[in-house]
């Protein structure tokens, strides 16, 4: 892997600036940042939201996107100056000779056109192949990418593929010249992990292949650990460090750095099993579905007082389902919800105020879950004005108090729109209202998935100390392992409508395991850059054996 | 070459507009702070005509019978007296003074459009609201009788109604608003359904809190933005459909002076090449120019306030 | 395949329906109306025989749904009764009208579509130059005025000096290149207001699509701008483009009404307005259902069209 740096170098920035438009002004968004990157190197950009990582992406190909501009700084793309250079050179080179893998392959592929016209089309446009070769070379690439029925499936429209074979076939879509450099950008972000093992290996397969070099762009330091030779950190436009994959993760020299990679180590401590006592909301035999399809099928499980219930499970395994039957939205066919050991009534309207106040529930997207014209005051005030009957002083002194239990200053905050508050804030004020109902049971929906790492770890120590401090009942939706780590005490694992297993978390994590529960765990990234190798060798013997 | 003096005179037009309107704007930011100062900030120049515009039409309309030199209805002279110093636009076609009727007529027509579209807007929104929150059989009737009467074209169906119903202020301004209700119901129906959506509508809900509260609270204000701009456009399609009727004849009747109705009465000179029927129909278009611009504003407003 | 011809075949059924539905309105209107039709065609002073020989000639002694359904099929047979104004067969009056409405609407349509698809285009490639933010204000200021207005200005501009007719008077003797000399201002007037709408909504339907991630793509490909609006764009705005057309040939229906006033042109509109003023309402009724007739045929039209250029809809999974 060293040799690499050996080999000539491809790309150059330098003091790369670029200023991005809101309203009527320009602020700087990428602020002099420098990469060297030689032929057939893989570099990994990471970084939180707002980083500046996919402008840089394309900044590498001379583009900017509306509303932004390179302001500062130089881009050498092979003797090639790409700010200098005319727009008809620069549009020679794209497609070409750098390609572009975007993050939803569902959204970027035309609508209107079959992927192997899609695919066609920049070979035969910068006149590298004619239309007969470039179609058999794309059902060699298709089988490269180990696409099912790679003579046929460039005959379907993209609405007609599963989203992780669309992400191969676009990666297959960008090797179409195969060009000297391709860009990444969060190439899996969106798929579910089981899938992202399958796209991370075969796009790891073919770059090596071509001898491509890479730009992969993530917030997954996990994914950028195998695929990755160096590693550069960005925050907020800046460069944090840069170093060789293995010494990045072994020996991080700044203190930002180092915070990242701390994130993962997390946990709580591990409680006993409650086994006797009535638990606070009971999930009995529920069966329940949209029209005529079963979505839950037989569901069993229960959450005890001062306990967290993670509910695991990959899109459309059910498990969001299952909370709206605990909250009455959906009415199960067959089966009940008890709370504290009485049946509910199956639909929310006609739930008790006092039921409907005892399980509160907090949103994966805070954007969506407040609304965006109330003051905290009125969002968080609400609740205890409804439920508890609060008025005047009263409520305003509950309120800071409540804001004070979520570390929010009151008398900064209390007459805030959300709009005036960060992504973790905002998910604070959704606990805050949660809380404000001062319930026994909540339900949290992926309440970490939409924030960077380090601020999704105060949530949960957050909702930790909640839990401890107020006795409550927790039921964590999450599709993420890590989070299940970290807050869990028992685990039920979901897959299409039914729970595959379910028991106390260390008991999860110990084999012998469900074959599902075993593909699950086994596909959560981890920062050894030698697993996603070591893990398909595993499986390569599994099948052979 | 008489073309290219009416463009220099189009062009100098156009400048000055453009340079009332930016000092307008100038003069409101001077004259506000905080949020709106920032807001005006964003208008165009255009957005500053259209708003200086609206207001001198409020301001005439409100004050007619001080800025008026003759009464409404007032017989004052020959028929078609041309431009002079008493009659400072001449006389209409029963010998009215012109300048009095167009002031009056800013009451007249302003007024009739602005409360049919009030009207149009209250019992359209309110439905579209209701139909977008309840669901279910309420909005599915509602949705299927208001597919029904879009599909009839807006004036032929005012048309017909009018043959049997007969043809007055009042009548029409019910006609009309019935018709633009709507397409109100419709725009408010489907910006309540994107937001019904939202998840602090489901805590809402789960909450436990009432219909009224849910629509008052959580619905309307978020709605507003949407609402508001599509005020000003509903307006502008009222208004040119009550001055389209009045001009057939068949909407405000005299002798209330109604700029429609102006244009018909005085429609012959302008073969004589006499531009004075051209003021009431320019009045038409100059409000509804700024009404326009002012709206075209807020729709960029607000579509870019939401990335 | 089948599935997307049962969903057009569902949607003509539909617009069969919505047809009928609006004849149902357009009857029962009349019957809205409080107290007797013929006494209050007829005013307080009709004595009581002339009403009731008045209310046999209409046909109001007949129940009410013999009388819908003898409508109906009379108006499926091209025969909408007798007017009440000059006791003439309406079917005659309208005949030659529909024709010169037809043509009208034709004209200004045949300059319209072609010129705001272009500008739109063009507008939405140049966005916001100096191009765009003046077409846009042009646009704007030209939807605001009333037709009239415009039809007035363009008569005295183009007409006062002799260069066209400022009336438009044709009949069946007229020739092709004469009819489209003396409806030229008309034509002129209807094309000037359609095309600010379409010119608008066609380059807001493309710039909502340039923002689109499959766009970008195109462009990292390094396809030409050209291509990448033509290829990559235009396939996916059809569908509102063709929504876009529809909705404003619609529009040119009514348009028609106020134009054919200004100008005297002898089509259905003005037969309309002069019939509502007159209060002949078997004329109005079967003006109204022509219009409304051939707005819905339009809408359906823009509908199934724009279905099939939907390759989602086209080719399912």
């Amino acid at each position: 892997m060293t040799s690499k740096t050996e080999k000539p170098v491809l790309l150059t920035i330098r003091g790369l600036r670029i200023e991005g438009r809101s309203e009527e002004t320009w602020s700087e968004i990428v602020k002099g940042v420098d990469i060297t990157l030689h032929k057939g190197e893989v570099l990994g950009l990471i970084g939180e939201s707002g980083a500046g990582k996919s402008t840089i992406g394309l900044a590498a190909m001379g583009f900017a996107r509306d509303g932004c501009r390179i302001s500062g700084g130089t881009i050498d793309f092979d003797g090639i100056d790409l700010r200098k250079a005319p727009e008809t050179e620069r549009r020679g080179l794209r497609g070409k000779r750098i390609a572009y893998v975007a993050q939803s392959a569902a959204a970027s592929f035309n609508p209107a056109h079959k992927l192997i016209d899609q695919y066609c089309e920049a070979p035969v446009q910068h006149g590298v192949m004619d239309r007969s070769e470039a179609e058999g070379d794309a059902v060699e690439l298709y089988r490269r990418m180990r696409l099912p029925n790679p003579e046929e499936i460039g005959f379907r429209y993209p609405h007609q593929v599963s989203g992780g074979q669309l992400q191969r076939a676009m990666t297959a879509m960008a090797m179409a010249c195969r060009p000297d450099l391709i860009i990444f950008d969060e190439p899996t972000t969106a798929l579910d992990v089981t899938t992202q093992i399958e796209v991370l290996s075969a796009i790891r397969d073919i770059v090596a292949q071509f001898d491509t070099a890479a730009i992969y762009i993530t917030h997954d330091l996990a994914v950028v650990a195998q695929m990755a030779d160096k590693i550069k950190v960005l925050l907020k436009g800046d460069e944090v460090e840069e170093a060789d994959t293995r010494t990045m993760l072994a020996n991080p020299q700044q203190d930002y750095t180092k915070s990242l990679w701390a994130v993962r180590s997390y946990a709580r401590p591990v409680q006993p099993p409650v086994t006797d006592a009535t638990p606070v909301v009971s999930v009995k035999a529920v069966t329940a579905g949209y029209g005529a399809v079963d979505i839950l099928k037989n569901i069993n499980f229960d959450i005890h007082k001062r306990r967290t219930v993670a509910v695991v499970g990959e899109s459309g395994s059910g498990k969001s389902t299952a909370a709206r039957v605990i909250t009455g939205l959906l009415s199960p066919r067959q089966g009940q919800v008890l709370f504290d050991g009485k049946a509910l009534p199956p639909d929310y309207r006609n739930r008790s105020r006092d039921q409907l106040r005892q399980a509160q529930m907090i949103y994966q997207m805070a954007d969506t879950a407040l609304n965006p014209k109330l003051r905290l005051r009125d969002l968080i005030g609400r609740p205890a004005q409804m439920y508890l009957g609060l008025q005047g002083k009263a409520l305003t002194e509950r309120i800071r108090n409540l804001l004070e239990l979520i570390e929010l200053e009151p008398d900064q905050y209390i007459d805030r729109l959300p709009s005036e508050l960060s992504g973790g804030q905002k998910q604070r004020i959704g606990i805050a209202r949660a809380l404000a109902a001062e319930p026994k049971f909540i339900i949290c929906d992926e309440v970490t998935s939409a924030l960077d790492q380090l601020v999704a770890e105060g949530i949960l120590k957050l909702l930790d100390k909640l839990q401890s401090e107020f006795e409550l009942a927790y039921m964590f939706i999450t599709h993420d392992l890590a989070t299940v780590k970290s807050i869990a005490d028992e685990v039920v694992v979901m897959k299409d409508g039914r729970v595959v297993e379910q028991g106390p978390k260390p008991e999860m994590f110990q084999p012998p395991h469900d074959p599902y529960t075993e593909l699950l765990l086994s596909s959560v990234p981890e920062m050894d850059p030698d697993w996603l190798t070591n893990l398909l060798n595993e499986r390569k013997q599994k099948e052979n054996s | 070459m008489s073309i290219l003096i009416n463009l220099f005179w189009v062009a100098v037009a156009v400048a000055v507009a453009m340079g009332a309107g930016w000092l307008f704007r100038a003069a409101a930011i001077a004259l506000t702070k905080g949020a709106t100062a920032r807001m005006l900030r964003t208008a165009p120049v255009t957005a500053g005509f259209g708003m200086l515009v609206i207001l001198i039409y409020v301001v005439v309309a409100i004050f007619a019978p001080l800025i008026a030199p003759f009464q409404e209805r007032e017989v004052v002279g020959a028929q078609f007296m041309v431009w002079d110093s008493v009659h400072k636009l001449g006389t209409d076609n029963l010998g009215r003074d012109m300048l009095t009727r167009l002031i009056y007529a800013a009451r007249n027509t302003v007024g009739i459009a602005f409360a049919t579209t009030a009207l149009a807007f209250v019992a359209g929104s309110v439905l579209g609201l209701l139909a977008a929150t309840v669901g279910g059989w309420l909005d599915q009737v509602l949705s299927r009788i208001v597919d029904i009467l879009m599909a009839i074209p807006a004036l032929v169906f005012a048309l017909l109604l009018l043959t049997i119903f007969g043809t007055s202020v009042l009548k029409m301004v019910l006609v009309i608003a019935t018709i633009d209700a709507t397409r109100v119901f419709r725009l408010a129906r489907s910006v309540a359904q994107d937001i019904v959506v939202m998840d602090y509508i489901e805590a809402a809900k789960l909450r436990g809190e009432g219909l009224w509260r849910l629509i008052t609270r959580e619905i309307l204000p978020n709605a507003m933005a949407p609402l508001v701009a599509e005020f000003g456009l509903r307006f502008c399609f009222v208004f040119l459909m009550i001055s389209a009727l009045s001009f057939l004849g068949l909407g405000v009747q005299p002798p209330t002076a109604d700029w429609g109705s102006m244009v018909r009465e005085n429609a012959s000179l302008i073969t004589f090449g006499d531009i004075t029927p051209l003021l009431p129909a320019g009045a038409i278009a100059l409000l509804t120019v700024a009404v326009n611009f002012v709206v075209d504003w807020m729709l960029h407003r607000a579509s870019g306030l939401k990335e | 395949m089948s599935v997307i011809w049962t969903m057009i075949a569902k949607r003509l059924g539909l617009g069969l329906l919505t047809l009928f539905i609006i004849s149902l309105i357009i009857f029962g209107a009349t019957e809205l109306l409080p107290g007797d039709l013929a006494k209050s065609i007829l005013g307080q002073s009709a004595t009581p025989e002339t009403v009731a020989a008045f209310r046999r000639e209409l046909g109001l002694d007949l129940p009410a749904h013999t009388r819908y359904l003898n409508w109906l099929f009379g108006a499926l047979q091209g025969d909408f009764g007798t007017s009440l104004a000059n006791k003439r067969p309406i079917s005659d009056l309208i005949a030659t009208r529909l024709g010169n409405t037809l043509f009208l609407a034709l004209y200004a349509a045949a300059i319209s579509v072609p010129l705001s698809l272009t500008l739109g285009v063009l507008a939405a490639l140049y966005r916001n130059s100096i191009f765009d933010r003046a077409v846009n204000a042009l646009a704007l200021t030209s939807i605001s005025f009333p037709e009239f207005f415009v039809a007035y200005i363009l008569i005295f501009v183009l007409a006062q000096s002799g260069l066209f007719p400022s009336m438009a008077q044709v009949d069946a003797r007229t020739g092709f290149a004469e009819m489209l000399y003396r409806t030229f201002l008309p034509a002129l007037t209807l094309t000037l207001v359609v095309t600010a709408h379409m010119m608008r909504m066609t380059r807001a339907a493309i710039i909502n699509l340039l923002a689109s991630p499959y766009i970008e793509m195109a462009r990292l490909k390094g396809i030409k701008p050209m291509r990448v609006i033509l290829r990559h764009a235009l396939p996916n705005a059809l569908a509102p483009i063709i929504t876009v057309v529809a909705l404003n040939l619609a529009y040119l229906i009514t348009g028609v009404v106020v134009v054919e006033v200004v100008f005297v042109y002898p089509g259905l509109g003005q037969l309309m307005v002069d019939s509502v003023a007159k209060r002949d309402f078997p004329v109005v009724q079967a003006v109204a259902l022509i219009f409304a007739a051939a707005y819905v045929l339009l809408n359906l039209t823009a509908d199934v069209l724009s279905t099939l250029s939907n390759p989602r809809l086209v080719h399912r999974k």
